[in-house]
């Protein structure tokens, strides 16, 4: 699903990342982790091709990144779920059409009805549909960022510190549903710093892969996580 | 583009909501649109009837002519009527007539007052002639006037013609320049306003390539919402403009340079041009700013 061949990336002059050589498998659950500001960002960044790696090969869905048009892109990011970091929002648009908004850009407004209002109930916003976000609570935003990554039955679902701003028993919640996906067949690449949710994830989920940057590299994380 | 310009007139409800209302540069185009209209008409105005002045100038001015005649006194009437039987059996002249003294003297009359006694002065005999649609050849004519009535000279208001005709063109020619540039400032103005927009939405571009979106939607959402704004200002200036312009006072025969200064008959109808160019520019020139704008984002 995702190929890196010696990829490193640059950026004022200095190297954020070097070496890095892995794939992620369809259908895989991956973590990523290390301390703040060691790029773990700038790889996720990568692997929706928001940035361009400076050196290597990136393949995503068999295509090189480097080559592909913006149009391409953006065809690509329709494919691929992301829960970004900042959670942001369009605010002047209710919750619904936000979550609904990767469906309303790629022409897909049919769509919208059923798979909106079940999506609503399943991360347990159906009430506060017609809030804007600037009135949602952080742990909703993460479950409407969520919801908006997730609406158009993406094949990889990205997620930038999902749990970064919320309490343990909501971010139990939001792994329980990244598992959930995962289980329907998507592929999962979650970025944290929160050891504990690593924990939590692999004592449910056996064969979550736990990767780590360190030096600038990416790779598989030791027996101690 | 044509694609863009069907799905900007069929419209797009949920496309048109995802960028928010962008209030200064709003005001702003339809603001502008509605001047450079109101400007417009009467660039317009200017150049459709000097447009007619040129035409009407050209055509009174070649369809007439006149024949002088300089002769000792016994000669004069003697020329004349010579003269007059040559234009009766030439081609291309529709009529000729001598004037009378009374004529004559009411054209000498702004400079020499009402007394004044013809007889007195050496004024030559002047002759009438209006051509036929075809005219007459001017070359042929003056060498049986010169064999016939060695005192008649031919005027036919050619050297007259020329430079009022050329004025009127000029004046034409000010006018469509006129229209050229207050399109280009009206473009040059919704380029402004709409990378102004465009740099304000910044977050929500950003968002909208995050879920996806395809510049060419994020552009149409701002090209639609420019095109319509500029429209609407342009059709409310337009209208302001034809009103101002049948509200001119008629001027009298004493101003009849400004004979005819607006529009005439089917000529009311330019002005209802105005609104969908205007459109027209916006769309372009939005749609110039948006894609310039989003190659700058990732």
């Amino acid at each position: 699903m995702i190929e890196f061949r010696d990829v490193a990336y640059s950026y004022g002059g200095g190297e954020l990342l070097t070496g890095i050589t892995l794939s992620l498998a369809p259908g895989s659950f991956h973590f990523l982790t290390g301390p703040s500001g060691v790029g773990k960002t700038t790889f996720l960044k990568l692997c929706y091709a928001e940035l361009i790696a400076t050196a290597g090969t990136i393949e995503i869905f068999g295509q090189d990144t480097r080559s592909m048009s913006r149009d391409a892109i953006a065809r690509l990011r329709q494919r691929v779920g992301v829960v970004h970091q900042d959670c942001e929002f369009l605010d002047h648009l209710p919750v619904d059409e936000n979550i609904a908004l990767p469906l309303t850009v790629s022409g897909r407004e049919a769509q919208i009805g059923n798979d909106l209002d079940e999506l609503l109930a399943w991360v347990g916003l159906r009430e506060r549909r017609h809030a804007l976000p600037p009135e949602l609570s952080g742990g909703e935003r993460q479950r409407a960022a969520l919801a908006r990554a997730v609406i158009t039955s993406p094949e990889l679902i990205i997620a930038d510190e999902p749990t970064g701003n919320i309490d343990w028993e909501m971010s139990l919640k939001l792994l329980k549903l990244l598992i959930e996906l995962n289980r329907l067949g998507k592929t999962v690449l979650i970025a944290t710093h929160d050891l504990n949710l690593i924990r939590a994830a692999r004592a449910a989920q056996a064969s979550a892969r736990v990767l780590r940057i360190r030096n600038r590299r990416v790779e598989p994380a030791g027996a101690e996580l | 583009m044509l694609g863009d310009l069907l799905a900007l007139l069929a419209g797009d409800r949920r496309a048109d909501r995802v960028v928010p209302p962008t209030g200064f540069t709003a005001r702003l185009t339809v603001f502008a649109s509605a001047a450079m209209a109101f400007l417009a008409v009467f660039a317009l105005a200017l150049s459709l009837a000097t447009g007619r002045l040129a035409e009407r100038w050209s055509e009174e001015l070649a369809r007439s002519s006149t024949i002088r005649i300089s002769a000792p006194p016994g000669q004069v009437e003697v020329q004349t009527q010579a003269v007059l039987r040559i234009l009766a059996t030439t081609p291309g002249v529709a009529s000729a007539r001598a004037l009378s003294a009374a004529e004559q003297r009411a054209l000498l009359e702004p400079w020499f007052g009402p007394d004044l006694d013809l007889s007195a002065l050496p004024v030559p005999q002047l002759i009438d002639v209006v051509e036929t649609a075809e005219g007459f050849d001017a070359e042929g004519l003056r060498l049986r006037l010169a064999a016939e009535a060695p005192g008649a000279v031919l005027d036919d208001h050619t050297r007259w013609r020329r430079p009022l005709v050329a004025a009127a063109g000029r004046l034409e020619a000010l006018g469509l320049m006129s229209l050229a540039l207050i399109g280009g400032a009206t473009a040059a103005m919704i380029v402004l306003a709409a990378s102004a927009a465009l740099a304000a939405n910044a977050r929500v571009i950003r968002v909208l390539r995050l879920v996806g979106a395809r510049d060419v939607y994020i552009a149409r959402a701002f090209v639609r919402r420019f095109t319509l704004r500029s429209m609407a200002g342009a059709g409310a200036g337009t209208l302001a403009g034809m009103a101002a312009v049948a509200l001119l006072p008629e001027p009298g025969p004493e101003a009849s340079f400004l004979t005819g200064l607006g529009f005439v008959g089917a000529g009311w109808l330019a002005p209802l041009a105005i609104p969908a160019l205007a459109g027209a520019v916006a769309f372009a020139a939005t749609r110039f700013a948006a894609f310039r704008t989003l190659k700058g984002l990732t």
